[in-house]
């Protein structure tokens, strides 16, 4: 009944931080962020990869962290919701989900804000079907998506007039 | 309904040499895990009996796409994002890209292989009628040595296939294709995203005149397995287009599939649906 | 303040944290030494407990270990009826009924605990259908399986079927829906001997806990204290669940000592936690042949599974919206919530509306056709006008204008043109295009004398700094509560929004204003912010510290003078009925609601005869709600609505296996994502109701009555067959197709 597995030492970059947790190899990394490392804003909706409130980026792409085994992780960079904003100074897609009602009941919002964000990096001037394309994964049961379309739009101008 | 998981080893060897010498030593007692997105689903809701698993997520060896002039060999752990990527694979291989782009959400497609959609072995998987119809040959890896077998006839039954427990797939190799061939390819989910087929086409055809000369296609979610279906190329190849192929083709379709009823949908719904996209196909080979 | 706050979309008062992770909801907050619980449900359906049987690998000693003999007080869930238990003792009445609970702090060992006790039960026959539970085949709740019947009655329809031009019959049917909020169930209990029962949990209805509580554990209010956590969503399927799974983490932090967590998983929460009810209703109506509605006969039963819950509540909402926003002289709705071996039903958004409007929307159609009227020219005859009398008899006293509501959104969707190029293109297309609409209203707040007795009370206290801050019971589980409060009380009191503070409901320092349901937040507890607002600034001026016109700087400063000449300044509001509404319960007769939401939605849709999967292209939601508070936020509420309501229409569908939901992932469980929603084009006509704040009225359950009817009425534009039942699956759309097929290849 007791544990037969050991717990590994595991080093990664999260948020621009670099962390080393013991953790067992098969825990999701969704729980290592949460329990371990108290990084709460990343949210289970499902544990089936459904649903992507527990989307973060793990090397730069867009992953559910319930599917991600801790020890896959090893040696990479991650960053969660609470590495999107510097300081106060919020990302414009954050910023766009709030003036334009994207964030309704907020539990979703984490994950679709990551996947906004990584839409964005791949396809700075995304039409309405690579909006739609590239949020499928994060189901929203609160806005009917519509003001997160809103907000991606409004960030996506902001991005342009920044650069 | 969480299972426990201190009691869960995982492995993550840095070569395949290694990951091989492991599979070996613990001959089916250790489950390959690539990328997690069908395997973690399962594991967390309790249905794997496995204890050990090995990570190949990270295995060198596994990755890449190369071209030559005949082919194109897409290794194990090519993602649905690679695949969507590389700009040959659009240009030649559009079923691929588009089951890859109808893969689940992009955080499914960043993680989700090929060589694991096929060894999940799902019938309701997506790429495999893709690769079904672009005759794909597959490359399995044991310590014992490297071997070359057709994807055609790999899967012989409900999740069964002709994959030793020590063996990888390394790669998938797929015969250029040229202009001649006319494609097409359509899921049917329950829903329009992120979603589980019900019904899944791939096919692809040389027209010549009005005749066929060449056809492949294949289904998803009819049968134990994703089937090529073959007797019913057959009853088109060499045929001319026109209502008396079109009757006897779907006729055919209809022995040579084996749809059921489950939670997502029903065998009548199923074989009504793969017959009306067989003819959807045909319609735009005229 | 000259600037109006009422009508501005200000940003969401909980908005920063939302979109950088700092929100903390129920499952983000840990205890020192907390253990986690989990429960034990029954297998079977229906039974008699013979033996709990606990397997031997298991080290029990470790953990805390909770039956129904544990229970301090009362071994039921107090809302209506008493029927219900915490944790069965001695009898289960549907499968995945809780019977044991377990705490442990070690998650997966509790995981590998809860699957190694087995509920040995004598299986009892159960009934899974409406019908079977109507006939009595079995008997498996109180004399006669109805858990409550309504009849309401207005005239005497008996006298018209005899001298009806024509009369039109009609079953509708519309299956069960899971509320699918993205956070699953979830509470934190802290039970220590000489502190009260502490309860945080993903919530609507802190004090509904609370009253649960007191009867579990009887202990007097003070000794129970609930606190809601940020809520990642509700829509009904948090209004009475928490109580239970609060009874039963406070069952286990009392028998162990320690904190413990419970947080539902996906499969749990599904399988468990409550639905929309399934329902079944027939339409009997009498029109002349210039298509007047003569006579109406409606037999509304919802299935409410196998304890009482909500179900009477949800059944009144559904039989009182039954006739909709008609004029007819004689009606007769009798309504029934009836028992079968499922776990309970309970509420969604709408509360039983969308059933009967679904039903009388689509009836409304056939009765047009059968008469030889369009719909829309059917409807125009019709509807109700001020100074009618609805089907409870309430004379209509606002100012409504339902046929320019429907010619303004046939017009924005420009509906004519449509029907006419649809019908002119279909036959020659393999992608049919249809377009269709629903007419509808939807009451705010608590039926009849329901807000009477609530009785509810808001405080507003205002603070040395000028900072005002508000304390109700209600909850902010997304629809807005925060902001629009703060926003009706910052326009009363002529400060700016970000004086206000809302204090997070917490049953030991707010007021009981009610529960957050029924679309009574903005009118009903809204208004009494408002109330309170313009007493506490009333108070100032008579206390001799604010003038009547102010700025901020001054208030701040009024504030803290009046409170230190006179102590803390706080101002309560109680409910008050407006003047003139009366309402009788015993006959189900009088003014239903305060007042009303009234709404037309067009559906624009193709239907696929390839694979007969319907696309909903076009989304237009038209409503006259009152004095809209927030744009964007309303807008929102609609939206999110609409595409709850297009899930009902066409994927969400639970497949049942002996009472159990056999679908219940998301993957399997069909909601729609970013590719099946359409454009959801949103507008808003308002006309100030005099008893609502700044004149709103409620809107949060209004936008999932319509989308269903609407989008089966497209369908049947665009192919010509008549569905009844929703969820439309393919399948479904398919089987009618061959149906309709075979018939007119007989005719």
């Amino acid at each position: 009944m007791r544990d037969t597995v050991r717990k590994v030492e595991i080093s990664f970059c999260v948020n621009g931080e670099t962390k080393t947790v013991r953790a067992y190899p098969m825990a999701r990394l969704l729980d290592v962020l949460r329990e371990e490392l108290g990084l709460t804003g990343t949210k289970e909706g499902c544990g089936e990869g459904e649903c992507g409130a527990c989307s973060v980026l793990l090397d730069h792409k867009l992953v559910n962290s319930c599917l991600v085994p801790v020890l896959q992780a090893q040696e990479s960079e991650i960053k969660t919701i609470e590495g999107i904003a510097k300081g106060e100074q919020l990302h414009a897609v954050q910023e766009a989900f709030i003036s334009c009602g994207g964030a309704q009941c907020g539990i979703c919002t984490p994950g679709m804000v990551l996947a906004a964000i990584s839409l964005l990096e791949r396809i700075p001037q995304p039409n309405q079907a690579d909006i739609r394309h590239g949020l499928a994964g994060n189901l929203c049961r609160c806005t009917g998506y519509t003001k997160i379309f809103e907000a991606v739009v409004q960030a996506c101008r902001t991005i342009g007039l920044q650069a | 309904m969480r299972p426990r998981v201190s009691a869960y080893q995982l492995h993550a060897p840095d070569t395949l040499q290694a990951a091989l010498a492991l599979l070996e030593q613990e001959r089916g007692t250790l489950q390959p895990l690539a990328g997690g997105t069908d395997l973690m689903v399962l594991w967390e809701s309790g249905k794997l009996t496995h204890k050990k698993f090995l990570s190949i997520w990270k295995l060198p060896e596994l990755k890449g796409i190369a071209v030559t002039p005949e082919h194109i060999t897409l290794g194990a752990l090519t993602t649905y994002t690679d695949v969507l990527e590389h700009p040959l694979l659009k240009s030649e291989f559009p079923l691929l890209c588009q089951a890859a782009r109808e893969t689940g959400g992009v955080a499914t497609q960043n993680r989700g292989t090929l060589g694991g959609n096929i060894v999940n072995a799902s019938p309701a998987a997506d790429s495999p009628p893709a690769l079904l119809v672009y005759d794909a040959k597959l490359e399995l890896v044991s310590a014992r040595g490297t071997r070359w077998v057709a994807y055609h006839g790999f899967h012989t039954g409900y999740k069964e296939m002709g994959l030793s427990k020590d063996e990888l797939i390394r790669s998938i190799r797929l015969p250029r294709t040229d202009d001649r061939w006319r494609q097409g390819y359509r899921k049917v989910g329950t829903r329009k995203a992120q979603a589980i087929s019900k019904v899944c086409f791939a096919g692809r055809a040389i027209v010549d005149g009005r005749r066929i000369q060449d056809i492949r296609i294949a289904f998803g979610s009819v049968a134990p397995i994703v089937l090529r279906c073959v007797e019913t190329e057959n009853a088109l190849r060499s045929e001319p287009l026109g209502s008396s192929a079109m009757v006897a083709a779907k006729r055919t379709l209809a022995r040579e599939i084996t749809p059921i009823d489950d939670i997502r949908s029903t065998a009548a719904y199923r074989l009504k649906v793969a017959q009306n996209l067989l003819e959807e196909f045909l319609l735009t080979l005229q | 303040m000259s600037e109006k706050l009422i009508g501005r979309s200000v940003a969401r008062k909980e908005a920063r944290d939302k979109v950088t992770g700092k929100a903390r909801y129920v499952d983000d907050m840990r205890f020192p030494g907390m253990w986690y619980g989990t429960t034990v449900r029954s297998v079977d359906a229906r039974g008699t407990i013979t033996n709990i049987i606990f397997d031997d690998a298991i080290p029990w000693n470790e953990f805390t270990i909770v039956t129904a003999k544990d229970i301090p007080g009362k071994n039921c869930v107090a809302l209506i009826a008493h029927d219900q238990p915490f944790l069965a003792d001695k009898i289960v009445n549907h499968p995945e009924e809780p019977v044991v609970l377990l705490a442990h702090p070690d998650k997966g060992l509790l995981e590998e605990a809860r699957r190694s006790v087995r509920i040995a039960v004598a299986p009892m026959n159960p009934i899974f259908t409406m019908d079977d539970s109507l006939r009595g085949t079995e008997i498996v709740w109180g004399r006669d399986n109805v858990f409550k019947s309504y009849v309401l009655e207005k005239g005497d329809p008996s006298s018209v079927w005899a001298v009806a031009d024509f009369i039109v019959e009609g079953t509708y049917e519309t299956g069960a829906q899971e509320q699918l909020y993205i956070e699953p169930n979830g509470v934190i209990a802290i039970a220590r001997p000489d502190e009260p029962v502490t309860v945080w949990g993903s919530m609507q209805c802190p004090y509904y806990v609370q009253k649960a509580l007191m009867a579990l554990f009887e202990l007097p209010s003070e000794r129970i204290r609930v606190i809601q956590a940020e809520t990642g969503g509700g829509f009904g399927g948090k209004e009475e669940y928490p109580s239970i799974l609060a009874g039963h983490a406070a069952l286990l932090a009392w028998k162990s000592g320690q904190p413990v967590k419970m947080i539902y998983d996906r499969a749990e929460d599904m399988a468990a936690t409550t639905k929309r009810h399934p329902s079944r209703t027939k339409h009997r109506t009498a029109v002349t042949k210039d298509g007047k509605l003569q006579a109406m006969e409606i037999d509304f039963v919802i299935d409410g599974g196998a304890y009482t819950t909500l179900s009477p509540v949800v059944l009144s909402r559904g039989t009182i919206h039954a006739a909709g926003p008609y004029f007819c002289p004689h009606v007769r709705v009798r309504s029934r919530a009836v028992a079968t071996n499922a776990p309970p039903h309970g509420a969604f958004r709408g509360f039983g509306a969308p059933q009967s409007i679904f039903a009388l929307e689509r009836h409304m159609n056939k009765v047009a056709r059968a008469v030889g009227l369009t719909p829309e020219e059917f409807r125009r005859r019709n509807f109700i006008q001020p100074d009618q009398t609805t089907a409870t008899g309430q004379v209509i006293r606002e100012n409504v204008r339902l046929p320019q509501l429907l010619e303004r959104a046939l017009h924005l969707s420009d509906y004519h043109a449509k029907t006419e190029s649809y019908s002119r293109e279909n036959s020659r297309n393999r992608l049919r295009k249809g377009i269709g609409f629903a007419a509808f209203m939807h009451g705010a707040g608590f039926t009849g004398s329901g807000e009477q007795y609530l009785a509810s009370v808001v405080e507003l206290e205002a603070m040395p700094d000028g900072v005002v801050r508000i304390l109700t019971a209600n909850t902010e589980i997304g629809q807005g509560t925060n902001t629009i409060l703060s926003q009706i009380a910052a326009e009363a009191l002529g400060v700016s929004y970000e004086q206000i503070e809302i204090v997070r409901p917490d049953t030991s320092l707010v007021p009981n204003s009610g529960p957050t349901v029924a679309s009574r937040t903005c009118m009903v507890v809204g208004k009494l912010i408002e109330s309170a607002a313009l007493e506490l600034k009333k108070t100032l001026i008579a206390g001799g510290h604010l003038q009547e016109v102010y700025t901020p700087a001054e208030f701040a400063e009024a504030c803290r003078k009046h409170i230190e000449s006179f102590g803390p300044l706080k101002s309560q509001s109680q409910y008050q009925a407006p003047p003139g509404i009366h309402w009788d319960d015993a006959k189900y007769h009088g003014d239903a609601y305060g007042a009303y939401a009234w709404a037309v939605y067009v559906a624009d849709l193709t239907v696929d005869l390839v694979t007969f999967e319907v696309q909903v292209k076009d989304f237009l939601a038209l409503q006259e709600v009152g004095k809209v508070v927030h744009p964007v936020l309303a807008a929102g509420q609609i939206e999110g609505g609409v595409a709850q309501g297009i899930g009902y229409a066409l994927y969400e569908n639970v497949v049942w296996k002996n009472g159990r939901m056999s679908n219940g992932q998301m993957t399997n469980y069909i909601m729609p994502t970013t590719a099946d929603v359409p454009s959801i084009r949103v507008f808003f006509e308002e006309q100030p109701y005099a008893y609502g704040p700044s004149g709103a009225k409620g809107i949060g359950e209004l936008p999932m009555d319509g989308p269903a009817p609407a989008i089966v009425n497209a369908i049947e534009n665009a192919t010509g067959v008549s569905i009844d039942r929703i969820p439309v699956l393919p399948e479904t759309l398919m089987e009618a197709l061959a149906s309709l097929e075979t018939v007119s290849s007989r005719a």
